[in-house]
């Protein structure tokens, strides 16, 4: 099990090395950030003291290499624009994304499984059919557009939520939580609902599917022979057995959700990473973009084996081995 | 019947004492389109930084919602002789922390204004050039090498800060609140980048004391989301309305808003620098030599372009048709200098005349998402141009893109492109600031020309331009720099004016702006009306 996560480490550094390089190339592509960042009325000299002072007059295999040699002693650089670490930007932020993605997660959860295990059991209900279309229109329907509706209806003309931002937050271990108070809760739920559609559906249809399968298997029948209550089969019997394919999936949707709140956070104002990194590319921020793909792809990485080691304890019949040993 | 009048009588109590409760509470939420990047006033000299810290700290000299120059930390001043100024300073000033402002703090802010490490747009732009030096507690000369009367002005784009709170601060000091101790109309509580930023009035303001106890500012990028934020009741008060939502708020009965022309000119340059201009060919695709070159060919493009259509359709109203650099009420603004007439018979007998019977065929650059409507308007302009037999392609594409293409994408640092579509703001608001950017000859030794994307050149025009940037004195300055427009645009075109933009401030009904030509939201022009 140690090779196997060692191994993983090592492809985990050759990823952000090769998506670091990827991310300076575009963006130098694409532009350079002193047109976004100075004031129109400075002079020429002016504009050539920013290039400087950015190190922008360099070639640019000689900005990465200052780069990399910077990076490999864990400093990524200061922002353009903020002048501050990118790196402590981009991790200022993670709590609040954090925060979304995991209550956009329960919400999956919570609602997505019973729904879809009742799809399941009764699959020709009137009910369970409006269930499965709509987790067509969750599937379809763009996220933005969705994002604006609800606020529209939530809080334009009901007025029953804020239309925005984070509210109150609560200070645990110095790190800011908006769902400990109800004001926060109150802006958490909007967003977390928007960005949890998506997954709500996604889950709709593994549960269903995974019941379909199950409830035909040999040892339900036998439970159900036995005389055992219809709640102890589902949810001793049924539950376990279709909960696996649920938590491979959530876990590896789970880095997709981090990924997928750049739309949520900026429909919604959410101070959290999506929102830094959509200003970011606008601006041409480069320390900054590459400082927040770097953190995307180590917790991808991360997510990921813990999506195995998880695995591994759900199905025992599964052992964490290289295939080529 | 008596328990309707008495159901009446309780809805008209609620709505009183709702009424009364929103009039007494003076808290104010507002949605910002763009956050600043710092709260150190002297770290990026742009407007969304430049707003906050007007809230904050107070200038020498303040610009009003005109621009007219008014006095700020500073009572009066004069030019004693061509090279200096001297300032009289305002007595009795406290800073938020209670300490007395004095001369040290003025001496020490031009110290530190120039000097903030890694700013990404520096304040030296106003302070080089000038020394500055204390005569006593409230008195301060300014003196420089050649007559500058542009001195005021300048003035009023540097922020006062504490000596006392602010000396070695860094920048990250003034984000955390430690240094950002001013004189202005509110005091800073706290910011936290991406969520907020927290004010209370500062009670013992030394101008008209703020009627907000505390203002909170949020912001929100997206304009759509601003806009549900207001109707929400999230917000008290928004900037930027897009202007698909104008008509919609204008027929609601809980939204007020607030309009007003800003300093923002829209135009086209051409290329006027290239025989062979990379864009510009000859219908059939063969090379020609840049016609752009010719002033009747510019004023044909001019006169084939309807600006009321423009404004009519494209602006939905919202905008104000434009014959030259500055608006009307601006010191240096031409009396004589209507918007071009709409004219596609007079541009073709203008451009056979110049020898292009048959038109040419152009490509108009411009960004999509830097001005009100930007890509439509150059989709509109190449319509009309087609109409006056010159075969226009409008491409447009995203100002992180263009900016730096527009003004320096070719060889050599040279523009990329032939017909490209910008805006120009006056920050000293005044005439020589677009001037002596867009039209006087590229000059990098002495600063002139730096936003010229068509490399307009004419000895004439720059003797004007110069000569009136060291004339102290302001009618001459000002009789200068109407020549200079009337020289540069009436006479040569160097440059197209298209229209001035027109902003829109939001607020919920019994709140007003009062608008800023500068384009800035600030706080202490928000209030309440009825």
């Amino acid at each position: 099990m140690s090779v196997f996560i060692i191994r993983r480490l090592m492809q985990a550094i050759l990823v952000v090395w090769i998506m670091s390089l990827l991310v300076y190339v575009g963006v130098h592509i694409v532009g350079d950030p002193v047109d976004m960042l100075i004031n129109p009325e400075a002079d020429q000299a002016e504009i050539a003291r920013v290039i400087r002072d950015l190190g922008l007059d360099r070639p640019l295999h000689e900005q990465y290499w200052y780069f990399l040699k910077n990076a490999l002693q864990g400093d990524l650089g200061n922002s353009f624009i903020f002048n501050e670490p990118a790196l402590k930007l981009v991790v200022q932020r993670i709590p609040a994304t954090f925060e979304l993605a995991l209550a956009a997660l329960g919400l999956a959860v919570v609602i997505g499984i019973p729904l879809g295990v009742y799809a399941g059991l009764k699959p020709d209900s009137k009910i369970s059919q409006t269930i499965m279309a709509s987790s067509i229109l969750g599937f379809s329907l763009p996220t933005f557009w969705v994002g604006l509706m609800l606020i529209m209806f939530f809080s334009v003309m009901m007025g029953w939520l804020p239309s925005f931002g984070r509210g109150d937050t609560e200070t645990i271990f110095g790190v800011e939580f908006s769902f400990l108070t109800w004001d926060g809760l109150t802006h958490l739920f909007l967003p977390a609902l928007n960005l949890s559609l998506f997954k709500l559906s996604l889950v709709i249809r593994l549960a269903r599917a995974g019941t379909r399968e199950v409830v035909h298997q040999e040892y339900i029948k036998f439970a159900r022979a036995k005389g055992l209550s219809q709640n102890r089969i589902i949810f001793v019997h049924l539950m376990k057995n279709i909960m696996i394919p649920v938590v491979t999936v959530l876990g590896l949707e789970f880095g997709g959700l981090i990924a997928f709140s750049v739309v949520t956070e900026t429909v919604f104002s959410w101070p959290g990473m999506g929102k830094l990194i959509i200003d970011a590319l606008h601006n041409l921020d480069r320390p900054l973009v590459v400082a927040y793909l770097m953190v995307i792809v180590v917790l991808f990485v991360f997510i990921n084996l813990v999506v195995d080691v998880l695995y591994s304890i759900l199905d025992p019949r599964v052992r964490l081995r290289d295939l080529k040993g | 019947m008596k328990f309707k009048k008495m159901l009446q009588a309780t809805a008209i109590a609620a709505v009183a004492s709702f009424a009364m409760g929103t009039a007494f509470a003076a808290d104010l939420t507002v949605g910002l389109g763009s956050e600043p990047s710092s709260i150190d006033p002297h770290y990026h000299n742009l407007t969304p930084n430049n707003a906050m810290s007007a809230n904050i700290f107070n200038r020498l000299i303040e610009q009003d919602d005109k621009q007219n120059l008014l006095p700020g930390l500073a009572t009066e001043w004069k030019a004693i002789d061509d090279l200096t100024w001297e300032f009289k300073l305002r007595e009795g000033v406290k800073f938020h922390d209670g300490s007395p402002f004095t001369a040290d703090d003025v001496i020490f802010t031009w110290d530190r204004a120039p000097n903030v490490p890694n700013s990404p747009s520096s304040f030296a732009t106003f302070t080089k050039g000038k020394t500055m030096t204390k005569v006593d507690d409230y008195t301060i000369r300014i003196t420089t090498d050649k007559p500058y009367p542009l001195m005021p002005q300048d003035v009023s784009n540097v922020a006062i800060i504490s000596k006392k709170a602010a000396e070695n601060a860094t920048t990250a000091d003034f984000n955390s609140g430690k240094a950002a101790v001013g004189t202005g109309p509110f005091k800073f509580v706290k910011w936290t980048p991406g969520d907020v930023i927290e004010l209370v009035k500062n009670e013992d303001y030394w101008g008209n004391v703020p009627e907000w106890d505390k203002v909170t500012v949020k912001p929100i990028k997206s304009g759509p989301g601003r806009v549900a934020a207001l109707l929400a009741g999230d917000v008290d008060f928004i900037e930027n309305v897009p202007p698909t939502d104008i008509e919609r708020l204008t027929d609601n009965g809980d939204v007020q808003l607030s309009q007003g022309i800003s300093n923002r000119v829209i135009y086209l340059h051409m290329d006027q620098f290239r025989e062979d201009s990379p864009f510009v060919t000859a219908k059939d695709g063969s090379k020609i030599k840049n016609p752009l070159m010719d002033a009747r060919v510019r004023k044909a493009l001019s006169m084939a372009i309807s600006r009321d259509l423009i404004v009519e359709r494209v602006m939905e109203g919202v905008a104000v048709p434009a014959g030259q650099l500055l608006p009307e009420g601006f010191f240096g603004v031409s009396p004589n200098m209507a918007p071009e007439k709409y004219d596609p018979a007079g541009a073709k007998k203008l451009l056979a005349e110049a020898g292009y019977p048959d038109g040419f065929k152009i490509t108009l650059h411009g960004p999509n998402d830097r001005y009100i409507n930007d890509a439509k308007i150059a989709e509109a302009i190449a319509q009309m141009l087609s109409a006056a037999g010159i075969q226009a392609t409008p491409e447009t594409m995203p100002k992180s893109v263009y900016f730096k293409r527009a003004s320096r994408g070719a060889e050599g640092g040279l523009p990329e492109f032939s017909f490209v579509l910008v805006g120009w703001g006056s920050g000293t608001g005044e005439a020589s600031s677009p001037l002596r950017s867009l039209l006087h000859t590229y000059n990098k030794e002495k600063g002139f020309g730096s936003s010229n994307r068509g490399r307009f050149s004419d000895a004439e025009f720059d003797k004007l331009v110069e000569d009136a940037l060291t004339t102290v004195d302001n009618a001459k300055r000002e009789e200068m720099l109407i020549k200079a427009t009337e020289r540069g645009i009436g006479e040569m075109q160097g440059i197209i004016p298209l229209h001035y933009q027109v902003n829109t401030w939001a607020a919920r009904k019994g709140i007003a702006y009062t608008p800023r030509t500068d384009e800035r939201t600030q706080l202490e022009y928000i209030h309440s009306s009825k």
